[in-house]
């Protein structure tokens, strides 16, 4: 199954479940769907709570905080990622805020679905990694979809903590399969643990380096850690974790406890990175035993170029990886 | 100008004491306010609603229990003609115990009950829409009442929310306190158009009251608000005021002239005049209750507040 047919599933069922939730979002209802086809499907089956929007992102936000604040569980598609940008003070000023701003802790079950990052040639506008933006907001929690966290799972995590949540979705995640029973592929195992995904290369070695990417890095990873294990001899494993803000490294601190290498890789642009936010958790605990700094790999100080050839110079690839592990 | 206010004076109806009396409470409150930040017994900033505090005191009487209501930085009145609890909110702004919210919100955040405030222009405006969604399929006939100003027009979530209001027939009132300044812009400086029009834009149903007879809101405000109710469709009520004290505190840049004209479209003399027995029986209440108020709220020990 596609990680895309997945969420869809999560999402049926979770409006199959509970009555009070509602979906949001422009051009979600069926026969279209949503630009991504996630919420394919939902609109038929559950009618009146799956609502196709003006094109209004700050305004759907702000209706989702609404419908959250009153006794409802609601979810806001962000069409591309790009456009949270336009409910930037729905989410910073008031849903995040009024968890705790008057004084008492207000529920706001609110989960805003942002299909995220570039790869498809989108351009400047439509294939941002931006992350980086929300971090660091009180009372607002980051999470980005992986192809290893059971996505009924994901969405029940994220209600039950009732803070608003912004939710990434890599877009060519949406094509990828979705990893199930500890097998990702002929070379490497994974289990979760805690909130985050370890993924291994079978066998009892441990390892040269550990690789630490939100879930839409995934694919690359994967290859880099490929490469660097058939040619140059170099294991790899690799820690996704489903909520990248607050993130909370506890469960994986015994596997990155005695490794020399970290090297944090993420799709947002270069400067004030997710990265630069793990590392400042992770160093303070791991300085005596790494070998030097954690590698911080992320997207060019650039806009992302249209053009295929471009846009590749521009965001991470499994090489740009691969070179930060060797280097 | 003033021929039109004079004859708004005459024509005054006889006001019921409740109403004259919360009016009075919230004007004293106010002023207590204005006469703690001169002391320097309170902290941070404020904005009064002088000169507006019928408006609340008018549109509160035809709300329910379970009615929202949402309300933004110049929220006092809107907080007392809802809830009478003074100390609770004069707790809030002095961040004494007994705060509505321990202190935390202060004078533009008020979460209470039904009630909210945020600080943020026209930020409440979509998040009504939402709660009035589910009033409507929850509890049908109750509605979501949204404060705004004139000033509030210029922000991009007031069209979205009014579009999706009337798109999805949701029981939204917006209640309009036109003061005619925008902090220390005048209308004619920041609005192109007219309310009315950008109401009717969107096919949302609009109604302009200049009167500042608490009554005759109220009583032109009634059909309004029931149709809210049992069409389930929003409303626009826009209400001519006239802010008679400063944006916050000691901010007013207005002309004498201007600051005038202010003053003599304010209600209170207008009531002080037309009903004077009445009128300085409450008064004289409320002047006293108010300071009992800030007596004891002034002698309690800071708020705490538990951080998440």
């Amino acid at each position: 199954m596609r990680v895309a047919e997945h969420l869809n599933e999560a999402l049926h069922a979770l409006l199959d479940a509970d009555p009070s939730v509602h979906v949001l979002g422009e051009d979600i209802a069926d026969p279209y769907g949503g630009a991504f086809k996630i919420t394919k499907g939902l609109s038929s089956k559950h009618g009146s709570r799956v609502i196709s929007t003006p094109l209004s992102e700050g305004g759907i936000v702000g209706v989702g905080a609404g419908l959250a604040l009153a006794g409802d569980r609601a979810i806001v598609e962000i069409m591309f990622g790009d456009f949270a940008a336009l409910a930037f003070d729905q989410l910073l000023n008031f849903a995040s805020k009024s968890t705790t701003m008057y004084g008492r802790r207000v529920p706001i079950p609110l989960v805003v679905r942002c299909p995220t990052g570039g790869r498809r040639g989108y351009g400047p506008t439509h294939s941002q990694s931006l992350q980086k933006h929300f971090i660091g907001i009180p009372g607002l929690d980051l999470y980005e979809l992986s192809p290893f966290h059971d996505a009924h799972a994901l969405l029940a995590t994220m209600f039950a903590r009732q803070n608003p949540c912004v939710l990434f979705e890599d877009k060519v995640l949406y094509t990828r399969r979705v990893c199930r029973e500890g097998v990702v592929d002929d070379l490497f195992r994974f289990e979760l643990t805690g909130g985050w995904a370890r993924v291994y290369a079978d066998g009892d070695v441990p390892p040269d380096c550990v690789i630490i990417a939100p879930g839409g890095l995934t694919d690359r990873c994967l290859e880099a850690m490929r490469d660097l294990l058939m040619e140059d001899e170099i294991t790899c494993e690799l820690l996704v974790p489903e909520r990248l803000y607050p993130l909370d490294p506890a469960p994986v601190m015994p596997i990155l406890r005695g490794v020399r290498t970290v090297c944090v890789a993420e799709d947002g642009s270069a400067g004030g990175t997710w990265g630069a936010e793990v590392a400042r958790l992770l160093h303070p605990e791991l300085w005596a035993s790494l070998s030097g700094p954690i590698r911080l790999v992320s997207a060019a100080d650039s806009i992302i170029p249209t053009a295929a050839h471009l846009e590749r110079e521009v965001l991470v690839q499994a090489d740009t990886i691969r070179k930060a592990v060797l280097a | 100008m003033i021929g039109a206010i004079v004859e708004r004076v005459r024509a005054l109806t006889p006001v019921a004491d409740a109403d004259l009396e919360r009016m009075l409470r919230i004007r004293h409150f106010e002023r207590a306010l204005l006469r703690l930040f001169e002391r320097g017994q309170l902290n941070g900033t404020t904005h009064t609603c002088l000169g507006q505090e019928h408006v609340p005191v008018a549109v509160s009487g035809l709300l329910d229990p379970d009615d929202y209501v949402f309300s933004n930085h110049r929220g006092h009145g809107h907080f007392l003609a809802r809830h009478d609890e003074p100390h609770a909110l004069l707790a809030e702004i002095m961040g004494r115990q007994g705060a509505v919210c321990n202190g935390v919100g202060g004078s533009q955040h008020v979460y209470h009950g039904r009630f909210l405030s945020t600080g943020v222009q026209g930020e409440s405006l979509p998040v009504a829409v939402g709660v009035a969604l589910r009033l409507k399929r929850v509890t049908p006939g109750r509605l979501a009442c949204a404060y705004v100003g004139d000033g509030t027009w210029g922000e991009g979530s007031v069209y979205e929310a009014l579009n999706m209001a009337q798109l999805w027939r949701a029981p939204l009132l917006v209640v309009v306190e036109h003061n005619g300044i925008a902090q220390s812009t005048p209308t004619g400086a920041q609005m192109s158009g007219s309310i009315a029009g950008r109401a009717a834009a969107f096919g949302v149903r609009h109604h302009r009251i200049d009167s500042v007879d608490v009554n005759v809101i109220r009583h032109e405000l009634a059909p309004l608000v029931a149709a809210v109710r049992s069409e389930s469709r929003p409303a626009v009520a826009e209400i001519r005021v006239h802010r008679a004290g400063p944006h916050s505190k000691g901010d007013d840049t207005r002309t004498p002239e201007e600051l005038r004209e202010a003053a003599e479209g304010d209600w209170l003399p207008a009531y002080a005049d037309s009903f004077p027995e009445q009128f300085a029986r409450l008064d004289e209440e409320q002047r006293a209750f108010i300071g009992r108020v800030v007596d004891d709220v002034l002698i309690r020990p800071a708020s705490d507040w538990e951080r998440p």
